[in-house]
């Protein structure tokens, strides 16, 4: 590992592409951090150091609310996410194999595949069907929505931790007189809590960052943060959001690190 | 009598998979194993060892026979409602317990009170002499401190029938020497039945009651250690345990005419013919040379002789092509004396050598 990270460092340009690369990545994400402290009114011209958006930002009643929503709907759809991806990595890693296994994994993981306007297309008819026959019109549809495309990131790392887990301590657990649930609760869930917590802050990141499906999906008046943003960018380029994508980013690098440490640290 | 039958096969038989695929692990064995012995499961890799202590764990059911544990039937029991434990070759300890957490599992998930398990954890502790080692985590542990454990958490719960899947095989020779001795310590101190698996024939010799030895899904011989390297049942067993030199001749009652020369009485082996062509096997170890060329015994002529330190082996010919191999104890001088060419002579009491009981 180490000789051929060496030997790529080593072809000529490579840190001449590896800075461009990092340049355009992080310079925009750099700039709209810096001018969240902006004392100026402009997102372009920098008329010095303030913080006078992020309470500007707080004490605006719409972004309270969007925020309030995405929370919401994150915490809710990443809960369901993830415990529909355990159950469906359980039964694809602790059931004999079957023919039609590849099929499953495609089924769970279709939203990754599927083109995500498809999928807003079809949930907006599916769900408007059901909203005329019931007339419930609050979060639920959102949530649902959120957690069905949520399910195949938080399934991916609960299914690489269950199928790095030794079947024979489920066995070793039987053995020493442990029901299938005593097992389950004993040893194959805080075996495969780490992977679980993976997968449910990849989910929440997922949904807490969703656009295009949430634009379809939500009813009026049910405006989430990025849905929010984007509205407000279309009237006026605002510093405010500058500020409220800065926050949000704090949070999934938050996220992110928590994840990675989760990941990489195995038993 | 079968009162004193911890654990009983019942023409057990396993069949894995279907159809052209199906492969037979165990083609019926019945084996009645006494309580508190310590019984090895002897045989080569994939003759169905690990199938038949599957079996009687509940891991798996037989495809026909039965299992009996105590005189009871036990053939659909799933694992965790037999008071039969497993220490697994990987041992499969958990990785996110403490070693106490570990031993105290069984006794928990039997809902014993918890000053009951700390007492236990506390005892088996002690007894594979791990005191100090209750609050790690089993990888912080050596491969031998992890047998120990594992050997521990099996006997917690305090089972009537203790099963060992090669639990020493990961294990170097020096530690494996000291789990040996270990093993028949705990065996003997808890008077718990030990069914213990190993392709190791020296181990199974040194440590057990009685051997079962295995071949193909076939129990072919069930006896104490010296019953079965003395008398062994076939020539498999005779080859499997300990070496063996194998002879061919006509035998008529107790007269045994060699296809390689002379004319001697032996024993009829359990169940041996005592009319017509036999194969009788002889032990290396058994046999004496002398340089003589005169007098009775077997004449041979030496190809080739090894040094093995304590012991030189010989390998001689026979009249009529046979190879035999002589283990002779090294001379203090470290030279038997016998070069290739040598002629000699080959002589042995006469119970040394055993009919087999199947056809030349
Ligand atoms: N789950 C299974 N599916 C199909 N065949 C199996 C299965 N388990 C074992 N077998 C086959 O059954 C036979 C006996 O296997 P078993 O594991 O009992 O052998 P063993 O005596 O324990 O061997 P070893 O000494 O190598 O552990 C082998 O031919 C093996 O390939
Ligand atoms: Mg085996």
């Amino acid at each position: 590992m180490v000789d051929r990270t060496f030997a790529i460092a080593r072809l000529p340009g490579f840190a001449t592409i590896a800075v461009t690369v990092f340049v355009l990545l992080y310079l925009p994400i750099a700039m709209l951090v810096v001018f969240s402290f902006n004392a100026g009114d402009s997102v372009a011209i920098w008329e010095g150091f303030s913080f006078r958006w992020y309470p500007e930002a707080w004490s605006n009643e719409a972004v309270k609310a969007a925020t309030w929503r995405s929370l919401q709907i994150a915490t809710a759809a990443s809960i369901i996410a993830t415990t529909v991806a355990t159950m469906a990595a359980l039964g694809t890693t602790r059931r004999r194999q079957t023919k039609g296994q590849s099929f499953v994994y495609l089924m769970i993981n279709q939203p990754l595949m599927v083109p995500e306007i498809v999928t807003a297309v079809a949930l907006l008819i599916f769900f408007s069907t059901i909203k005329v026959a019931t007339g419930y019109q609050g979060l639920g549809y959102l949530i649902i929505a959120h957690a069905a495309f949520c399910t195949p990131f938080a399934y991916l790392p609960i299914r690489a931790r269950l199928e790095s887990m030794d079947l024979s301590l489920e066995t070793a657990s039987a053995d020493l007189y442990a029901s299938r649930w005593q097992t389950f609760r004993y040893i194959t869930l805080p075996l495969v809590m780490p992977g679980a917590i993976a997968g449910l802050m990849l989910a929440f990141v997922t949904s807490l960052d969703d656009v295009v499906i949430t634009l379809f999906v939500k009813s009026a008046g049910q405006d989430t943060l990025p849905t929010y943003m984007l509205a407000q960018i279309r009237r006026s380029v605002s510093a405010e959001v500058n500020a409220i994508s800065t926050l949000l980013l704090l949070l999934t690098v938050v996220l992110l690190t928590a994840f990675f440490l989760l990941t990489r640290k195995r038993t | 009598m079968s009162h004193d039958i911890a654990v009983e096969a019942r023409d057990a038989r396993k069949v894995y998979g279907q159809g052209i695929g199906a492969v037979t692990a165990l083609g019926g064995v019945s084996l009645q194993i006494r309580k508190g012995e310590f019984f090895t499961l002897l045989g080569p890799s994939g003759c169905g060892k690990t199938t038949l202590l599957k079996l009687i764990a509940g891991f798996e059911s037989p495809t026909t026979g039965h299992i009996l544990l105590d005189g009871s039937d036990i053939t659909f029991d799933p694992p965790n409602e037999r008071p039969v434990n497993t220490v697994f070759q990987s041992y499969a300890l958990f990785p996110h317990l403490s070693v106490a957490d570990n031993i105290g599992f069984g006794l928990k998930m039997q809902g014993r009170p918890k000053a009951e398990v700390a007492a236990t954890v506390t005892r088996m502790l002690a007894l594979v002499r791990l005191d100090k080692m209750a609050d790690r985590k089993p990888g912080q542990l050596s491969g031998g401190q992890q047998q120990r454990v594992a050997l521990a958490r099996a006997l917690a719960p305090s089972p009537k029938v203790l099963l060992l899947d090669e639990p020493l095989s990961a294990l170097d020779l020096q530690l494996r020497k000291e789990m040996q001795i270990e093993l028949k310590r705990l065996q003997v101190e808890t008077g718990i039945t030990f069914i213990f698996v190993t392709h190791d024939q020296e181990e199974a010799l040194t440590m057990s009651d009685r051997i079962g030895v295995m071949q193909s899904g076939h129990l072919l011989q069930v006896g104490d250690p010296r019953t079965i390297y003395t008398r062994p049942a076939n020539r498999f067993v005779a080859s499997f345990i300990g070496e063996s030199n194998f002879l061919t001749g006509t035998l008529d009652g107790t007269a045994l005419t060699l296809d390689a020369g002379p004319r001697m009485s032996v024993e009829a082996g359990q169940g041996a013919p005592t009319q017509g062509r036999v194969t009788a096997a002889i032990r290396p170890e058994q046999i004496r040379i002398t340089s003589a060329t005169l007098g009775d015994g077997i004449p041979a002529k030496v190809t080739q002789t090894v040094y093995f330190g304590t012991d030189t082996h010989c390998r001689v010919v026979l009249k009529d092509g046979t190879e035999i191999t002589v283990r002779l104890q090294s001379p203090a001088s470290g030279d038997v004396g016998l070069h290739p060419g040598s002629e000699v002579t080959l002589k042995f009491e006469p119970g040394a050598l055993i009919v087999l009981p199947e056809a030349a």
